[in-house]
């Protein structure tokens, strides 16, 4: 196996897919434990997803916060006072 | 109040919080402003950051982010229950997303027959190869770190930005990812191996040690 057809396998080692009895798979643990740039790739890799994976949200930008849950407010108040509207129609006089 | 309580991983599911959620949807159902409010808060900025990595501009972030809160008020009754509420408004919002690209005629969604062979023969070769100098743990620590992380981030192209923010940022699956941006699951395959390939030869720019780097002709015994 070269290095270049074990990149193009790295998603399935990086998300645990590659099934460790085909021949494939063995020539690919072979080809990873004498090969250190590919290692060193493969543990960039996972480290870069981990990065991400434990990042943190951005915070809302203040006047859209405010303006956020003004818009919300408002849908609210139609909605339930449509809903009151054709419950208190169905109840009827 | 801190709005990341319990839900730090995004897609998958998580026990922690989901009942104290239960309780706030079903006051909300019955007309509590404040129980809904308090629903929007804890995910907002969850929904805004996952729409500002995708769009990469405030504006459509902020529309998307509003179009989501308006989507969960007016069908407060279809939430089920079943899966965590904020995985069910993160479809929500990639749906508004996928909306916006495609009224902005963008390439994102649309999925190339020829692309996975194309790309699988021309995949971006690794150049800086070094171990990090930090463990993620370390470096998420720095206050730098998060800037760093956004701004690789947004300069990849965005096709390749949109599969992995779906499945390594916010935890969905291959078959999910496919779904939501409209493409078949081996187009999802490549783009992801690539971003990501993208990102290791960013990110090792910033974190890799350059007295341990490796060449990647490095000869093999
Ligand atoms: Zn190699």
């Amino acid at each position: 196996m070269t290095c270049e057809e074990l990149l193009r396998l790295i998603n399935e080692l990086v998300d645990g897919e590659l099934d460790l009895n085909l021949a494939e798979c063995q020539e690919f643990a072979e080809h990873l434990a004498k090969c250190n740039p590919c290692q060193v790739v493969v543990d960039n890799i996972r480290q870069t997803i981990q990065l991400y994976r434990a990042g943190e949200p951005f915070p809302l930008p203040r006047e859209f916060q405010a303006r956020l849950l003004a818009s919300l407010r408002r849908r609210w108040q139609e909605r339930f006072a449509r809903e009151s509207e054709s419950s208190s129609q169905a109840s009827g006089s | 109040m801190d709005s990341r309580t319990g839900e730090t991983l995004g897609a998958k599911p998580i026990a922690a919080g989901s009942d104290e959620v239960a309780d706030l949807v079903a006051r909300a159902r019955s007309g509590d402003f404040e129980a809904f409010q308090e629903i929007v808060l804890r995910y907002q900025s969850r929904i805004y950051t996952f729409a500002r990595r995708l769009l990469g501009n405030d504006a459509d972030a902020e529309d998307v982010t509003q179009e989501t809160f308006l989507a969960l008020l007016e069908h407060l009754d279809q939430y089920r229950g079943e899966g965590p509420l904020l995985s069910w408004l993160l479809r929500i919002a990639a749906n508004e997303v996928h909306r916006l690209w495609r009224r902005q005629n963008r390439q994102v969604a649309q999925a190339d027959a020829t692309e996975e062979e194309d790309s699988i023969s021309q995949l971006p070769r690794p150049e800086f190869i070094a171990p990090w100098r930090d463990d993620p743990q370390q470096l998420l620590l720095r206050r730098e770190t998060a800037t760093l992380l956004d701004q690789a981030l947004a300069e990849l192209p965005e096709k390749y930005r949109a599969v992995f923010v779906l499945r390594d940022i916010e935890g969905f699956s291959t078959e999910q990812t496919a779904e939501m941006l409209g493409l078949s699951v081996a187009n999802v395959k490549v783009r992801l191996l690539r971003a990501r390939l993208m990102l290791r030869e960013k990110l090792t720019r910033y974190f890799g040690d350059p007295d341990q780097r490796v060449s990647p002709d490095h000869p093999h015994t």
